[in-house]
């Protein structure tokens, strides 16, 4: 048995590195600093360690040709999933240039909506550990941050110490949306969150009052799907009188139709902030199941982020028109490659095409798909690197076991070769 | 294998050769002067009036690192006026103003380039500055790490720690983010951004730690100069772009006290404010004062007419600028209390006043500095231009009459507020040469690359005489990298991977101590996990790392 510390977490997207793990052959178990997401996440146990083809159990070798064959007969393939380390999307690109697929990321119809706003106007934003030291002042937009990520305030806001307050306890935190699923929010002074609630759908409407509001531009009504007017000008004061407001959102949680204008009055409101003599930044959530690690690869080999087609023999970029899930239900694409090296529950979509899966090791299917490849977890069967949430920082994960398991990269490159 | 390359006109400015006819012998990659006698030769190459040069370095380049993946991110519309074909040895990808990393590293090669460097290698980004990198074929590469705006320095010097501690940190973080120089930008002006100031002169002092620039560059230059890195401290100056800041730029010269330091994209920071508009060119001036101070490079971070994009670590003067924005988008970040960065899309026009002097200043300055080994060609790509406008540029330094045909075309007040037409001055080959080779490889230095001499690598570029420079220079016959012939008449037809080159200067283990206990309170990761280790380049097996030596340690 051994013990590993300062382990760090793909799962969690924040980048958690001080993790302690027990090691006991293939058996993985969090000793300190886990969550419920990491800890699970790290003690999934590995069940599967044959390839199958058609449900038989067969070789690796045979099943790579099987998945080469099933990709050289496709006219239109999709790679998706993209749920992997760096060095897996590299393979997802190799494989994508030379078979012409889709590359779709599972997570880019929620990213889309930043993406969209992104590349119409662009942001102002900022990372983790300046928030860590920095952030006086929170506005949390459309997003239960607790529930997405169980030790954000733990490790970012309610830290001890910090470079530039002088008290920690004293940031303010203000909900706006969504109300939060817990108490994590409290600060250890005990000052409970400000939550001012609304539905999802209004959170455009609120916005953009409250971004007007910002702008000193008169308001005659005195509420907005039921919030108050008054609170709304008391945070925009506040947004101007706090030293550094960080905005946060989740793209994936603001779900209703045209949310990308939300995102964007969020954004050119903290613009709008930085000319009234303070500093905000923007910080986006996101950087689970790779998603970052994929956008930010094929950002590099594409140039554009993982919604991306290569079947005209260069890249092409459409955050609508390259949806896989749109693609494989209209008849679009005829062979799916399945990339989830990270969970299990996240299973392909619903497809009569054929369809390879190359997934961690445990992954159970309503209908056995004709190629399955179960590899390793990066940062439990191999070493390699992941973006967290601010796209800035790659961790670098570490190997903890020696299942034997193949990497998603050596799975895909020896796919690729086969071509 | 050995490899003989016949008759060519070789310049190689490293060995003081100059336009003679040379063979030159390749064994397994490297130069020799003579082979064994009885040694078969397996491949010759009749060279006989071709023109014979070492592989070209870029010595400063955005290639690899978060903001060049945010300015892709920003300009889908830009990549798609330049698709990049797959081919059966070539991967797919975009190009233009900010290019794809394969499309990077062939289009590279494809115009004689062997090695690129990056100059702004954030320590917290450096994984993702070497991870780029490593999808850029063909050259070798390599970066500078941003220092001077984190909040460790800082605290360091408000705590007044010696220089030995400073020196110690600077060769540590070198070692972490893998470096082989090390690079400052708008010194302690990053920081200053975050506490809300939005300009900060030489002597301004941040407003938290009262800390000024020009401290800040002194203990810089010195750390880098006493832990041996050859590359002197690599500057982008205060005032990026703000007009009458070449006073500045010549008082950072003159006050680093002689001390080794190379001043980039310096055209960005050679700005008067005489005429009409307020803004005149300092570019005389800044010359004049580079071959006076003879501690002091520059590059010239020329600026070319046309669709670009600037991502710049400088977001405290890329916010002041976000005004320009062209396309009307723009990005800035703060950065982890490292630093940050700014990403603004930008369409420099010749009937643009201001765009069009400052074309003028750029080349003003490669004119009129006297000493070809004291300034660099670059564009300081994406952000003066693409790499890709370099055959262009080296044909308006070359040719007199086509660069007064161009000055002609610009605006016409910006042609009344140059003395450009009265430079007679035209680059020869053997100064192309010491500007994109043998100075390029002595300035960063590289120890056995930017030569042709016994015991260098054989990066090697062959052109076709041709009196427009332009053509000559963006479509080489051959091109050879470690000795394996990577391009033919402007075309990759192999592709190979190159080094990463860094430098491992020493420091005091102690140094930890006190890191590990500010990662703790401050940080949002484990100083063990914050240092990149050897195998992160090398594993994939297509990576490695080549040491550089260091000055002796007095």
């Amino acid at each position: 048995m051994t013990e590993i510390t300062e382990v760090p977490s793909p799962f969690c997207g924040i980048g958690a590195d001080d993790l302690s793990v027990q090691v006991d052959g293939n058996s993985v178990k969090v000793t300190a600093n886990g969550c419920t997401v990491n800890t699970p996440a790290f003690e999934q146990s590995i069940t599967d360690t044959s390839a199958r083809v058609n449900g038989e159990e067969v070789s690796l070798g045979l099943a790579i040709a099987k998945a080469a064959d099933l990709l050289r007969a496709s006219n239109q393939p999709i790679m998706g999933g993209c749920a992997s380390d760096v060095n897996g999307m590299r393979g997802v690109m190799a494989v994508a240039d030379k078979a012409g697929a889709v590359v779709d990321n599972m997570n880019f119809t929620g990213a889309r909506r930043n993406f969209l706003a992104l590349q119409d106007t662009g942001w102002m934003n900022t990372t983790l550990a300046e928030i860590k030291n920095r952030c006086d002042y929170l506005l949390v937009v459309g997003v239960d941050l607790e529930g997405f990520s169980p030790r954000f305030f733990e490790r970012y806001l309610w830290n001890k110490e910090s470079m530039f307050l002088d008290d920690t306890s004293n940031r303010e935190i203000v909900y706006l949306g969504k109300a939060p699923s817990g108490n994590a929010s409290t600060s250890p002074a005990g000052v409970s969150a400000k939550v001012l609630e609304c539905a999802d759908a209004n959170l455009p409407e609120v916005m953009a009052v409250l971004r007007a509001l910002v702008k000193n531009k008169k308001i005659v009504a005195e509420s907005v799907c039921g919030i108050a007017v008054s609170e709304l000008q008391t945070i925009a004061e506040q947004l101007k009188a706090t030293k550094y407001s960080v905005v946060t959102w989740a793209a994936g949680a603001l779900n209703f139709d045209q949310a990308e204008l939300t995102v964007q009055m969020l954004s050119e409101m903290v613009k709008d902030l930085n000319t009234v003599d303070t500093r905000s930044s923007g910080f986006p959530l996101g950087g689970k199941e790779g998603d970052q690690t994929a956008n930010q690869v094929c950002g590099w080999i594409s140039a554009y982020p993982a919604r991306a087609k290569f079947s005209a023999g260069y890249p092409e970029y459409d955050p609508f028109l390259f949806d896989s899930a749109v693609m494989l239900e209209n008849g679009e694409a005829d062979a799916l490659c399945w990339v989830q090296a990270f969970n299990i529950a996240s299973v392909p979509p619903k497809t009569d095409v054929p369809t390879i899966v190359v997934a961690r090791s445990g992954m159970v299917f309503d209908k056995e798909p004709d190629v399955f490849i179960p590899v390793g977890t990066p940062g439990i069967d191999h070493a390699g690197h992941a973006y967290r949430l601010d796209s800035v920082v790659a961790i670098r994960l570490k190997k903890l076991r020696h299942s034997g398991l193949p990497s998603t990269a050596e799975v895909l490159n020896a796919i690729e070769q086969a071509l | 294998m050995l490899i003989k390359l016949t008759g060519g006109t070789v310049y190689d400015p490293a060995s003081g050769i100059d336009g003679q006819v040379k063979t030159l012998f390749v064994l397994d990659g490297k130069f020799i002067n003579q082979p064994p006698a009885e040694m078969p030769i397996d491949k010759e190459y009749d060279l006989k009036g071709k023109v014979v040069m070492a592989g070209a370095i870029d010595m400063h380049t955005h290639i690899g690192g978060g903001k060049g993946n945010i300015a892709r991110m920003l300009i889908p519309e830009d990549h798609r006026k330049d698709p990049v074909y797959r081919s059966d040895i070539t991967r797919s990808g975009c190009g233009h103003a900010m290019p794809s990393s394969f499309t990077a590293g062939y289009r590279y090669a494809e115009m004689g380039y062997t090695a690129g460097f990056e100059p702004a290698i954030l320590p917290v980004n450096a994984r993702q500055a070497h991870m780029e990198m490593a999808d850029i074929p063909i050259l070798d590469k390599g970066g500078y790490v941003m220092l001077g705006s984190d909040d460790y320095l800082l605290r360091m010097l408000t705590a007044k720690k010696d220089q030995k501690a400073i020196n110690d940190y600077v060769a540590w973080t070198m070692n972490a983010a893998k470096a082989i120089g090390v690079k400052v930008v708008n010194p302690g002006g990053i920081n200053a951004f975050k506490f809300n100031q939005r300009q900060l002169d030489l002597d301004e002092k941040n407003a938290h730690y009262n800390v000024t620039p020009r401290e800040i560059l002194q203990v810089l230059a010195t750390a880098v100069k006493e832990i041996g890195v050859k590359h002197p401290l690599h500057v982008h100056g205060c005032n990026l772009g703000v007009p009458g800041n070449v006073e500045t730029t010549i008082d950072t010269m003159q006050g680093i006290g002689g001390l080794p330091m190379h001043l980039t994209h310096i055209q960005f920071h050679s700005y008067g404010t005489e005429g009409d508009f307020k803004f005149s060119s300092g570019g005389a001036a800044i010359a004049e004062a580079i071959n006076k101070n003879k501690n002091i490079t520059a590059d010239v971070g020329q600026i070319l007419f046309g669709q670009t994009i600037t991502a710049s670590g400088d977001n405290m003067r890329q916010h002041a600028n976000h005004g320009f924005a062209n396309p009307n988008k723009w990005v800035c970040m703060d950065i982890e209390c490292d630093a940050g960065c700014g990403v603004v899309p930008f369409k420099y026009r010749d009937q643009n006043f201001v765009n069009a002097l400052q074309w003028a200043i750029g080349l003003e300055i490669f004119l009129l500095v006297d000493d070809p080994w004291c300034v660099f060609l670059t564009t300081d790509h994406p952000n003066g231009a693409p790499f890709t406008t370099y055959p262009h540029l080296i044909r308006l330094l070359m040719d007199k009459s086509f660069r007064n045909d161009m000055l002609a075309t610009i605006h016409p007040e910006a042609q009344k507020m140059t003395t450009l037409a009265s430079i007679d001055r035209e680059y020869s080959l053997q100064e192309i040469a010491i500007l994109t080779r043998a100075g390029a490889a002595k300035l960063i230095g590289l120890d056995d690359r930017g030569s042709l001499g016994e015991g260098a690598w054989a990066d090697i570029t062959v052109y076709t005489e041709n009196t427009d420079r332009e053509k000559m220079f963006e479509k080489p016959d051959y091109v050879f990298k470690d000795g394996e012939l990577v391009v033919v008449d402007g075309k990759v037809v192999h592709t190979t991977w190159g080094t990463t080159h860094i430098v491992t200067p020493e420091w005091d283990n102690s140094v930890e101590k006190s890191l590990e206990k500010y990662f703790d309170r401050f940080m949002t990761m484990k100083l063990g996990n914050f240092k990149m280790s050897n195998d992160e380049i090398t594993e994939d097996g297509r990576g490695s790392l080549t040491a550089h030596s260091l000055n002796s340690i007095s």
